[in-house]
């Protein structure tokens, strides 16, 4: 590893030096880190035509299936081993979320352990989280179906 | 040591004949065990790999009475991916995290007679990309060989379970994990790591088996003495690789984030004293942010076993741009191919060819799809050895924020680990295939230690035209050219056992233990056990009766679209609702099924 790659890279995300040392190796029960964006509206996504989202909920969609899908499946509908985020977001809040997400949790779901890791030092999804958000809480609501969204403002086309 | 060996083996019926010498070295011990049919002593059968049995008690004729002799629960709900192994009276029994291991005394009514159980930070669990599977035990030397999840590799003394040594592979704070089998010869354990989608730098090393002790590590790229290649003396294609073959092509130094793990199986010719195995993707999976052709990622290497020095390597798929890992079995056999008695290495690569190679000297003799769906390339250019990239479906060209649509095979390959079996007899590799294709977006992600480093997103669905997601074949790789192919609704993720008996074998996702006609396909036996099967299957004989033994267990790579089942395809190529969601035909479970015929 390169210390010289990580830290410009932390760099670049915007975290402070320390922020790296948070989360490194999943801790449970990590509290969550505030971040320093408004907080999202309920209705934090823009849904046309079934498929078509504003760029902050592609994001989401991208950077999903980019990380989170490997346990939490396609579309957010869970796996062998990890729940569904389209059911857990019914439940939680959009602050919760990000707590997980940043200070990771462990549990036991009848003998299987579930553990999550904490994604603070983690700028692929950090700097994302607001539109991952988006992204799961329109596929939660029902609003977006499953599968690859359109752009509505797309910068190229697909 | 050497009476506590002894012990083990007087306590086999079967009786190894080795042991009784009290002198013979691991070295030849093994190299008998791998010979015998009664026991099953390395995880792909033999060193040549070949998972192939001489037992033909159980044949075409009479496999439709196997019934179920006994089964056993590992306690565990995660996916299951290797098998037993079978030494004498016991059998050793292994479990995905936190990593179990049984001694079940075969000749005791089955009775456990130790186990042992790591214990294991959690922390490493979410680490691992795609479930918390191990592919099973190593024997040799009176010792029990497991590399865990954390990476700690472990000698547990055969015939009581206690701790002999610990050797710590890696770093799991820096993503680095394990999944493979480790493999013994002579006097080193050989053990990968895994983590190609965490940034981790791919290696395979040797550890002494008495001491533990580290003696070689051979890494996947990086300067020539961290890759241990002569620059004048090793090969790719026939031509020395020259100096800084590791480094120079890649932009600065993004090799040491690189990839290349080596999570898969290694097989191993006793004559050329070769190990071979297969290195994986380059980390990110976005080709843009990573310029070059990524040498060693997605290589065949073919390493001295005592010193790990590169006799020869191959890349096969040279600045991947669809997470094609090359870390699949390598098949050591001696075929006739295109008329001439050849030593040849067969692989079937994730990415879609099946390559017959001259594993003395690396030369490439055949490499032909073995799923026609496969189309990201045209062809492999027999000269150079390099595919030839269709534009269309190049990640690279079409580019960063861009989906490319239709891409076959999909990032889990038209194969997956699941080992091949071949039969001398037949002289037919039978190999479980994916028939899945994807969309494919790359994009721009940072490297964190520790935390994923992906850059992509993908969707599979079902190949064009088709109903099914796998298929079963038969495949003949003197030609290149496949014999049979039975078609499954899921991917066949089972490694396939072959016997003497003319019945081939294997598992399915929704978890049935299937028979097959070693010639034809024609099925001739099923059983469905408790939970989708992602194990490989095993044959021995204890007390003069042959066994079939097989882990169920859902979950791995299979188990992550298990709930959902994949989406229909973007680009209107598949059949609409062909995949129907295995969750409704299977949960999860780990349980070892054995089956006999009376």
């Amino acid at each position: 590893m390169s210390f010289r790659i990580l830290f410009r890279h932390a760099a670049v995300a915007g975290f402070a030096a320390a922020a790296l040392f948070v989360g490194m190796f999943p801790a449970s029960g990590q509290s969550a880190q505030q971040t320093a964006s408004t907080p999202p509206s309920d209705k934090p996504y823009t849904v046309e035509d079934g498929n078509k989202v504003d760029p902050k909920t592609y994001n989401g969609y991208r950077r999903y299936h980019s990380i989170c899908h490997t346990c939490h499946g396609p579309d957010g509908l869970g796996s062998s081993f990890a729940p569904s985020l389209v059911d857990s977001l019914k439940r939680i809040s959009s602050d919760q979320f990000e707590g997980i997400v940043a200070g990771g949790v462990q549990g036991n779901n009848g003998g299987n352990i579930r553990v999550m890791p904490a994604f603070a030092s983690d700028p692929n999804v950090m700097d994302h989280i607001l539109d991952i958000y988006s992204y799961l809480k329109a596929r939660s609501d029902g609003a977006l179906g499953r599968g690859r969204p359109e752009r509505l403002v797309a910068a190229k086309t697909n | 040591m050497k009476m506590r060996l002894k012990s083990v083996l007087c306590a086999s019926a079967v009786g190894v004949v080795a042991l009784a010498a009290g002198q013979a070295s691991a070295n030849s011990e093994l190299l008998k065990m791998q010979k015998d049919p009664n026991q099953w002593a390395m995880q792909l059968g033999n060193y040549s790999g070949q998972r192939y049995s001489e037992l033909n008690q159980i044949n075409k004729d009479n496999v439709k009475n196997l019934k179920v002799a006994w089964s056993f629960s590992t306690g565990v709900l995660r996916g299951h991916e290797g098998g037993p192994l079978v030494i004498g009276d016991m059998m050793f029994v292994h479990a995905p995290f936190p990593n179990t291991v049984f001694a079940i005394d075969l000749a005791n009514g089955n009775r456990i007679a130790w186990k042992y159980e790591p214990k294991q930070d959690a922390g490493v669990i979410p680490v691992m990309c795609c479930d918390t599977v191990n592919r099973g035990l190593a024997y040799a030397d009176g010792m029990v060989f497991l590399s865990q999840a954390d990476t700690t590799l472990v000698a547990l003394d055969a015939k009581t379970g206690k701790l002999v040594w610990t050797a710590k592979n890696g770093d799991p704070t820096k993503g680095e994990t394990s999944t493979a089998a480790p493999l013994v010869i002579k006097d080193k354990v050989y053990v990968g790591i895994s983590g190609g989608e965490f940034g981790v730098r791919g290696h395979v090393t040797a550890y002494d088996t008495k001491t533990g002790k580290q003696a070689w590590r051979g890494y996947s790229m990086g300067p020539d003495s961290d890759i241990l290649v002569d620059p004048e003396k090793t090969t790719h294609l026939g031509k020395p690789v020259g100096k800084d073959s590791g480094t120079n092509t890649w932009q600065g130094d993004q090799w040491k984030i690189g990839g290349g793990t080596t999570w898969g199986w290694y097989t191993y010719d006793p004559e050329l004293n070769l190990i071979y195995y297969g290195s994986g993707n380059p980390s990110t999976w976005n080709p843009v942010q990573r310029p070059g052709d990524n040498r060693w990622s997605m290589t065949i290497f073919a390493r001295d076993a005592d010193t790990g020095m590169a006799k020869w390597v191959y890349q096969m798929t040279p600045h991947d741009e669809w997470d094609y890992d090359g870390i699949n079995e390598m098949i050591l056999a001696d075929l006739d191919v295109k008329g001439k008695p050849t030593k040849a290495l067969v692989h079937f690569d994730r990415n879609g060819f099946g390559y017959t190679m001259d594993r003395t000297n690396g030369a490439l003799l055949v490499a032909e799809k073995y799923d026609p769906a496969v189309n990201w390339a045209t062809h492999v250019d027999m000269a150079t050895g390099r595919p030839q990239v269709v534009d269309k479906y190049s990640t690279h060209k079409q580019g960063e924020d861009v989906n490319t649509k239709g891409v076959c095979p999909a990032a889990l390959g038209s194969k997956d680990q699941q080992p091949s079996a071949y039969s001398p007899k037949s002289k037919l590799f039978y190999v479980p295939t994916n028939h899945v294709c994807m969309d494919y977006e790359p994009f721009k992600v940072a490297y964190a230690a520790g935390q994923p480093y992906v850059g992509a997103t993908l969707s599979m669905y079902p190949a064009p035209g088709g109903t099914h997601l796998g298929n079963f074949i038969a495949w003949d790789a003197s030609e290149g050219k496949i014999k049979w192919s039975v078609p499954e609704q899921f991917s066949v993720w089972s490694g396939a056992l072959a016997t003497a008996g003319d019945v081939v074998f294997y598992g399915t996702l929704e978890g049935y233990l299937k028979a097959v006609d070693a010639s034809s396909g024609k099925e001739l036996f099923r059983f469905k056990t408790p939970s989708g099967i992602i194990g490989n299957v095993n044959t021995y004989m204890h007390g003069g009766k042959q066994y079939v033994a097989v882990l169920s267990g859902v979950g791995g790579w299979a188990g992550i679209g298990m709930a959902a089942g994949l989406q229909e395809d973007t680009a209107g190529l598949g059949a609409v609702g062909a995949y129907k969601q295995l969750s409704n035909y299977t949960q999860l479970g780990g349980v070892l099924t054995v089956f006999s015929l009376d």
